[in-house]
């Protein structure tokens, strides 16, 4: 089965290279519905301009965005030529030959991966993990950040006050306990006749949103997944008494310090907690940074943006995407035409003005590109630090185990993080079992 | 006779058609009538049901084409009866289950008896009353979700302004215990108007003689109630209860939108659980032997109660 598609796909690139451009084609590229995504059309009138193919798109809002994607690859659907899928799906598409292998297509064409920042090819390019075997062509960086009420933060009075409370300056936080710290003095605080609250983080069970929340504190607490990479040896590794800490830290400042009702929250929900005022700190994906400095209530000068504090060590939850060619494709010349044109220095150059996140070096390692906006070098130094979640075949199951526990915890208060911990390795077990790798 | 619809029939049937079917026998016709339908329930019904029994004994998982399907026997079976979790979601449904007819039974009789008797605006009441019925679960949940908000939620103010709790202090859908009873209030909102209206139909095919004749025998209100009233209505009643309990006991609309089955698993219901598994976990073999396991369950109830209801209509 496998060896079909990668016959397909060498025989689609003989035909790219052979015949030139192909005849015009309407290529649809499915993605998330956000921010970057209307960045991306406007981005690909170039495109079709340039080779006569044109566009459609097929965005789907994001927590129902893996259910619909998966469901139709799984389903060998021909809806998407080319697919922006989310990194941990790296793994199925390429073992279950939903995507292309690009390995020829790049080296006939002189796209290296070394253009681009190792972590973003290791991410969302590459399987089996780190090999040079690549399934996507990395298109969108983004990590979990940060951004604050900028204009709460230097407010004399409200600085004086959090000095009086605490004996310390109010400043970006530099570590996760300071984060809580800050929030706490957030809490219920009334700030222009309303009351306001310290943090929106994200709690939501349906898709991804705790797991992606909680990993921003469980890595900074220095969580791995494994105790030797490759070996599925978890025990000690899941639940370490760092971990652990970890765990108590993100339901405590979920009990602490976010609005209320705010048990089901993700992407959407903290940014209109922050937009509507009524939080001083929020978590969400560098992609919708540039939407929240334009915004005309709380961007520009009322807001600032920092990377994910450290605890034990520097690290952030991997968000961002690679762009695949889809295997059921009938266009999947047309398709590498696009994937060639992409992956083109001016058009990553252009992708980031528009609000793209680049992951070219072209971009990112451009001496002004900390000063082209104001969440650039934060960006830089979170791609730094990325970790990101299992990128199994079996992924879905995996995080599914994961998100049960974590909300159970977290939101509901049921058991200890320990217990919570222990299970989710009882249940990765089982699926790893079930797998064959155990 | 030669206008009516049979003889034009006859008339327009052409010869050889006419001469090949008069040498049919009528159980031949008969079963060339009935053929598409016992096909289609075949290939959509039956098919579908012993290819899951099938799958049911495997680790076939409908995401992973190429890999080896295993033969498991009655591994999945034993993990789903074994798993706690399974036992915790089958009591989230059957809380959810119990309730939901207990409070739409009493409140949908209430009302019906109530709509039986003659009072002016009746009819815009009754209109009224079974509005909710008429919307979709998808807009119930959706708005129900806003009202519960416990900042900016009408639910909320109107439990404040009762008791004098402040709204923000709690919250429907989140952690408390209250989820679950959420979902109840939700449902029975919507679904007692159809419980209240299979009752009134029950009330009014009751004649008026036997009340004449209970009142010539000077029975009072409350013996005319018990004696007449409700055992007349029951078999109504008890097919209302069948109706509502089928459908809550496959909930899953509603609830996915009111609390996509959290906070934690406390709104976890057997049928958001099966779909999860899935459809998010891609466990087809595990969640095939899940989805007999329910069937079954629903199946078997479902006949119990249906004699008893037989039962009930043979008195």
């Amino acid at each position: 089965m496998r060896r079909s598609h990668h016959l397909a796909a060498t025989a689609a690139t003989a035909l790219a290279l052979s015949a030139g451009a192909a005849a015009a084609e309407n290529l649809t590229l499915c993605w998330a519905a956000w921010d970057p995504a209307n960045a991306l059309v406007e981005l690909s009138k170039d495109f079709t301009a340039q080779t006569g193919h044109t566009m459609t798109f097929e965005f789907v809002p994001w927590p129902n965005f893996a259910d619909r994607m998966l469901n139709e690859l799984n389903s060998g659907g021909k809806l998407c030529d080319l697919l922006i899928g989310d990194s941990q799906w790296i793994g199925g598409g390429a073992e279950n030959g939903h995507y292309v292998k690009l390995n020829d297509f790049f080296d006939a064409n002189g796209i290296s991966m070394d253009d681009f920042a190792p972590a973003t090819v290791y991410a969302y390019s590459t399987w089996p993990k780190g090999t040079p075997n690549y399934y996507a062509l990395p298109a969108m960086g983004d990590a979990n950040g940060w951004f604050y009420r900028k204009d709460w933060f230097t407010d004399p009075e409200i600085m004086a006050a959090y000095k009086e409370a605490t004996g310390q300056d109010l400043r970006e936080p530099q570590s996760q306990r300071e984060l809580m710290q800050i929030a706490k003095f957030f809490q219920g605080r009334e700030i222009d006749g309303k009351t306001v609250y310290g943090v929106s983080i994200f709690t939501e069970r349906g898709s991804e949103g705790i797991t992606m929340g909680a990993t921003g504190a469980l890595y900074a607490w220095g969580f791995k997944y494994e105790n030797t990479p490759g070996s599925y040896d978890m025990e000690g590794a899941v639940n370490s008494p760092e971990a652990v800490e970890a765990l108590e830290f993100y339901k405590e400042l979920y009990d602490c310090c976010t609005p209320p009702g705010y048990d089901n929250a993700y992407m959407e929900q903290s940014l209109d907690a922050f937009k509507s005022g009524q939080v001083a700190m929020a978590m969400n994906w560098f992609a919708f940074f540039p939407g929240l400095y334009a915004d005309p209530n709380v961007g520009g000068d009322k807001i600032d943006f920092f990377v994910n504090p450290p605890q034990n060590v520097a690290a952030s939850t991997l968000g961002g995407q690679g762009i695949s060619v889809v295997s059921y494709s009938d266009k999947q010349e047309a398709a590498l035409e696009y994937i060639k044109w992409f992956a083109q220095p001016e058009v990553q150059k252009k992708w980031w003005s528009m609000g793209g996140y680049s992951c070219h070096k072209a971009v990112l390692e451009d001496p002004n590109f900390p000063n082209t906006a104001p969440f650039a070098a934060d960006f830089l130094v979170a791609m730094d630090g990325v970790k990101d979640f299992w990128q199994e075949p079996a992924y879905a199951s995996l995080l599914l185990a994961m998100q049960e526990r974590l909300h159970n915890y977290v939101v509901a208060g049921q058991g200890t993080a320990k217990e919570a911990l222990d299970g989710l390795i009882a249940d990765w077990t089982e699926i790893f079992e079930d797998e064959g790798k155990l | 006779m030669t206008d009516s619809p049979i003889a034009r029939v006859a008339e327009a049937t052409p010869p050889g058609v006419a001469r090949r079917l008069r040498g049919l026998s009528d159980t031949a016709i008969a079963w060339i009538f009935v053929a598409p339908t016992i096909f289609l329930l075949l290939a959509i019904n039956i098919f579908p049901l012993i290819w899951t029994i099938r799958l049911s004994f495997t680790n076939f998982a409908a995401n992973r084409p190429g890999r080896e399907v295993e033969w498991v026997g009655l591994r999945n079976y034993e993990r789903i009866l074994t798993d706690e979790g399974t036992w915790a979601n089958m009591q989230t449904t059957a809380h959810f289950l119990f309730w939901t007819l207990f409070f739409q039974v009493v409140l949908g009789f209430t009302l019906a008896w109530l709509i039986n008797r003659k009072f002016r605006g009746n009819d815009l009441a009754t209109t009224l009353i079974v509005l909710p019925m008429m919307l979709s679960p998808a807009v119930v949940g959706n708005f129900w979700t806003f009202l519960y908000q416990p900042q900016i939620g009408l639910f909320n103010y109107a439990v404040e302004l009762l008791t004098g709790r402040p709204a923000s202090s709690f919250s429907m859908l989140g952690p408390g215990g209250l989820a679950k009873w959420s979902i109840v209030i939700v449902d029975t909102w919507m679904w007692t108007p159809f419980v209240m209206l299979i009752c009134l139909a029950g009330l009014r095919s009751i004649p008026d003689y036997i009340y004449e004749a209970a009142e010539i025998d000077r029975a009072s209100k409350w013996r005319q109630f018990w004696t007449i009233t409700v055992p007349m209505v029951l078999p109504f009643l008890m097919l209302a209860v069948l109706f509502r309990g089928i459908e809550n006991f496959k909930m899953f609309d509603m609830v996915v939108l009111l609390t996509g089955g959290g906070p934690g698993n406390e709104t976890l219901l057997a049928s958001i659980d099966l779909k999860r598994e899935a459809f998010e976990k891609w466990r087809t073999g595990y969640s095939s032997a899940y989805a007999i396991i329910l069937f079954v369950t629903v199946f078997g109830l479902a006949s119990i109660y249906v004699k008893a209801l037989n039962r009930v209509k043979e008195r």
